[in-house]
């Protein structure tokens, strides 16, 4: 690596407007030279002040520096060129949760795990933030499986941009339908999801017949923690249900117990009315689970 | 424009039941126009509604079943009900759990239309 900087350092010693200062900057920086990778990059970004991977190691740079507050600042101008830069949305998915902003980590986070859903560091930031919001919240977990979740990981845990975790635990291989058995489509509409969007049961499939069950798990813990705050905070108490009527299906959302979210999907053609029946037995049947699995 | 607005809201909120409409920007959850009963707080009611939107739409997005064109949320004490405008607005509805959801919903969708 040694030899791949002063070869570098020397291109742009020949050609100042070159853009190999981000690579430059990126051997640096992973080299622990901070402040060195961070002079490279102000000076190309002099010259280049659109370049959006550059501000992205600019703010990757402060971040390590723990600057925070220019960490954000840049990650909001990549945010500028493109809104939907993966990098970008879990860097500053990382500065909120630094900051103690929990629902500005989850709202970057959510957008990230929407622009890659099998991005593993997003999946593993969007669990460590909604641990420490159900610690905030303090909603009792559901008894059995998650009874025993472990205790709020450290800062550290969160996944810090461009670093690779441990890979999460996938949905293949478990029993989707053990819940739900006996209902139509137990495996294609309906999943029962933890308080950290892990998939209980059931399962799901998009209208391409992609299993979208984990995707939609972890996005669905975002949707039941916003319904919780929203009625808590405009005192209309506790949220029963959430519907979403989309073009081509409705969401029909419920809570069988505290921290455990059931997601009905079904077409069109099925009314509300019948939906919230359906529903209305399928939370019976999650709930007898929930408890089955607590004996 | 704020009178054009208010005068969509006040189709909303007289069906009974509705204690006030707003239009919000859903990006942000920002008040564009409201007409909401004393006590209702109009900006808290935009940034709660504007960010559970989002978040369903994200749910929706990864079903690939469209956009959300309604949404209701039934709480102990009353209802939340939304339907997008156009400008990436959403017209907000907050009523008690008495509403006829069926004539809000309907509410909702002709006052989005006309802003359409």
């Amino acid at each position: 690596m040694a030899e791949d900087i002063r070869t570098l350092s020397a291109e742009l010693a020949r050609d100042p407007a070159s853009l190999v200062f981000v690579s430059l900057g990126e051997m640096l920086r992973a080299r622990g030279q901070l402040d060195a990778a961070r002079k490279v990059v102000v000076a190309g970004l002099a010259r280049h002040p659109s370049l959006v991977e550059a501000h992205d190691l600019h703010a990757r740079i402060l971040s390590d520096a723990g600057d925070l507050a220019g960490a954000e600042r840049a990650w909001h101008i990549v945010l500028e060129h493109d809104g939907r830069h993966l990098g970008a949305r879990k860097g500053l998915g990382f500065v909120r949760y630094r900051l103690g902003d929990l629902d500005g980590a989850l709202d970057h986070l959510e957008v990230a795990l929407s622009i890659d859903p099998a991005d593993a560091a997003v999946v593993q930031g969007l669990n460590t933030v909604r641990a420490a919001a159900d610690d905030v919240t303090g909603p009792a977990p559901v008894p059995g499986a998650f009874a025993s979740r472990p205790a709020m990981a450290g800062v550290s845990s969160l996944a810090l941009p461009g670093v690779t975790p441990a890979a999460t635990p996938s949905g293949s291989g478990r029993s989707t339908g053990a819940v739900f058995a006996g209902f139509e489509a137990s495996d294609q509409g309906m999943l029962l999801v933890d308080a950290r969007g892990r998939v209980l049961g059931g399962g799901l499939r998009s209208r391409d017949g992609q299993d979208v069950s984990d995707t939609v798990a972890a996005h669905l813990a975002g949707v039941a923690q916003e319904a919780e705050r929203t009625a808590r905070i405009l005192d209309l108490g506790a949220w029963s249900w959430a519907v979403a009527e989309m073009a081509e299906g409705t969401m029909y959302l419920t809570q069988p117990a505290t921290g455990a979210t059931l997601l009905l999907v079904r077409d069109r053609s099925v009314p509300a009315g019948r939906l919230a029946v359906l529903a209305d037995k399928a939370a019976g049947v999650a709930l007898q689970w929930l408890k089955a699995q607590a004996l | 424009m704020s009178t054009r607005y208010d005068r969509l809201l006040d189709q909303i909120t007289r069906v009974r039941g509705v204690r006030g409409a707003m239009l919000i920007a859903s990006e942000d959850g920002i008040v564009v126009a409201e007409s909401v009963m004393e006590g209702i707080r109009a900006s808290a009611v935009a940034a709660l509604m504007g960010s559970l939107a989002r978040r369903i739409r994200r749910a929706a997005d990864s079903l690939g079943s469209g956009a959300p064109e309604f949404i209701h949320l039934q709480t102990a004490g009353g209802a939340l009900c939304a339907v997008p405008a156009p400008e990436s607005m959403l017209l907000v509805a907050i009523a008690d759990s008495a509403v006829n959801v069926g004539l809000l919903r309907l509410a909702l969708r002709k006052a989005a239309e006309v802003i359409a």
